[in-house]
């Protein structure tokens, strides 16, 4: 197997505060990454890199061996914990919309049969993610689940090699949180993808994991807790059996948290 | 029970806004009579009779100098110039307010100006606005234009900023360039809140018109309210008033109405 992304020494830093320092890793095409750390680590930033949505203030990103440009483009899909979805569109308004895109590239509207195929490739997505009868309701009268599950279908429909999930399910009832963890693995089997999923459960990234990434600070000044940032500091591929092992010992290598450690 | 916590059924609240209303025109109606009692000729306080006739002789009658149903011109020319200025303002809002929104580089040039604009007290260019527009219609739409446009705009502008940034990510994931972005994502969403704040202009805007029509005009509600009051003629005025804000309603109930049909989503849930 060969390493999809790329990192290379890696640094974010806005003005004086280091969020993300020294990161240099690969992850392989086709892997299902968990991302944990405590609140502030830097994973979303660590995500936002890969997005394209900033770029790092040193080092490189590779995608396939090429310099990522920090643009958004649609071979990386992305489920946000809230606002994935659009509003103010059905739901199959919502899975068409990347489709629409890339056929018309003027109005962004496709009429037609041209539609009709569109129309008939987003259902099929959204019959993939469990919603075959809520094509045409709004995501104000979606449950939560239902909203993430849309985002799921809108992010697939584009075919993403890598797809991203910020802690997607952690406004989720714990029932419905294992279908989805269900779902996203069968998606992930199926579709061929690579997955880097930000997660607070240490249990669910074991779970769905086939390598755990844990981000933290290695050095802590107390007088200036901004001087350090964090990098991976536990990093751990799963092919073996001895999951509940391994758990036990990232426990050992995350710092202490605060019982009241923030909000996402 | 708290009094936070009572709340009335349909019929209930229909009652209770109604009695305020009905108890004002008691007063009134009291007031009047006690007047008239006094002095016959007073004409601060007319009866409801004699604003009724008055009112019906100018919706109905053709008046002999200009050849026209006086009610009705005046509300043609004023609603016209409304209409006009509004619109202007609204096509403003939407593509100066969006682009501000969505695009860091024109927020950059155009925010400052409008900010400026937007704290000038419009009547206070009127005069200018007569000077360089004339005292016919141009001038007085364009006070309309102006006075509510800058607000407009700028409540476009922080909307579509307010947008999550997870929506504009998202999109652009989906492949959606920047025209795409905003014709799909962007502009749908801004167009409720443009209706809204719209609504919110027309108080403004009615006032903008009638200070432009009763310093030059020779049509339209401002313009006639203005000119009877120099004989007194309470008869005509308060009925003109009362007119004016059954436009001012019924502009309000059908900007709200357009507002639901057209964007049902934006309306869910709301208390
Ligand atoms: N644009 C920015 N400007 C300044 N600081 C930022 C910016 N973005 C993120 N940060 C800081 O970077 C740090 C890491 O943020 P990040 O959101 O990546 O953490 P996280 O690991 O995802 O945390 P959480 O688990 O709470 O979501 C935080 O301290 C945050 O305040
Ligand atoms: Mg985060």
């Amino acid at each position: 197997m060969s390493a999809i992304l790329s990192f290379d020494n890696v640094w974010v830093e806005y003005r004086d505060k280091v969020v993300l320092e020294s990161v240099t890793l690969d992850i392989e095409e086709r892997s299902f990454v968990s991302l944990v750390g405590p609140s502030g680590a830097g994973k979303s930033t660590f995500l936002r890199l890969v997005l394209g949505q900033e770029g790092p203030t040193r080092g490189t990103v590779l995608l396939d061996g090429t310099k990522l440009k920090p643009e958004c483009e649609p071979d990386r899909g992305v489920v946000f914990q809230k606002y994935s979805v659009f509003p103010h569109m059905t739901a199959l308004q919502n899975v068409m919309l990347g489709l629409e895109c890339a056929r018309a590239p003027v109005m962004a509207r496709l009429y037609g049969k041209a539609r009709k195929r569109a129309r008939d490739e987003a259902a099929a997505m959204l019959e993939a993610v469990g919603l075959a009868h809520n094509l045409d309701i709004y995501p104000a009268q979606m449950s939560g689940g239902m909203q993430q599950r849309l985002a799921i279908a809108q992010a697939l429909v584009k075919h993403p090699r890598i797809l991203l999930l910020d802690e997607p399910f952690g406004a989720l009832d714990p029932g419905i949180r294992l279908d989805m963890q269900a779902l996203v693995t069968r998606l992930w089997r199926e579709h061929g993808l690579t997955i880097l999923l930000v997660t607070h459960d240490i249990q669910e990234a074991f779970k769905l994991g086939t390598r755990v990434l844990a981000f933290d600070k290695r050095r802590h000044d107390p007088h200036a807790p901004h001087r350090y940032g964090a990098t991976a500091v536990y990093d751990v591929a799963l092919d073996r059996k001895d999951r509940e092992d391994a758990e036990r010992e990232l426990a050992a290598h995350l710092s202490p948290q605060p019982a009241a450690a923030g909000a996402a | 029970m708290r009094v936070v916590n009572i709340k009335l059924n349909r019929g209930g609240r229909l009652l209770a806004g109604a009695i305020p209303i009905i108890a004002m025109l008691i007063v009134y109606g009291v007031m009047s009579a006690a007047r008239l009692e006094a002095n016959e000729y007073d004409k601060v306080l007319p009866t409801f009779g004699a604003m009724s006739d008055a009112f019906l002789r100018l919706a109905i009658e053709t008046d002999a100098r200009t050849g026209q149903i006086t009610l009705l011109a005046d509300t043609l020319a004023s609603l016209r110039r409304l209409g006009i200025g509004a619109a202007i303002a609204t096509l403003s809002a939407l593509v100066f307010g969006i682009a501000l929104g969505v695009v860091p580089t024109v927020r950059a040039a155009l925010g400052p100006l409008i900010g400026i604009i937007a704290v000038i007290p419009p009547i206070a260019i009127l005069p200018i606005l007569f000077i360089a527009l004339g005292l016919g219609e141009t001038s007085k739409i364009a006070l309309i234009a102006i006075g509510i446009a800058p607000f407009m705009i700028r409540d476009m502008a922080a909307h579509v900023s307010a947008l999550p940034v997870e929506q504009i990510i998202k999109a652009q994931t989906l492949g959606a360039n920047s025209w795409q972005l905003t014709l799909r994502v962007v502009v749908p969403q801004a167009l409720p809140r443009l209706i809204h704040s719209l609504r919110l202009s027309m108080g403004p805007a009615w006032v903008f018109l009638i200070s432009a029509e009763a310093i030059a005009s020779n049509v339209g509600l401002g313009y006639r309210i203005f000119l009877v009051r120099r004989y007194l003629s309470m008869d005509i005025i308060l009925p003109y008033v009362a007119w004016i804000s059954l436009l001012a309603i019924a502009t309000d109930a059908l900007l709200m109405l357009l507002s639901r049909r057209a964007y049902p989503w934006a309306h869910e849930g709301g208390r």
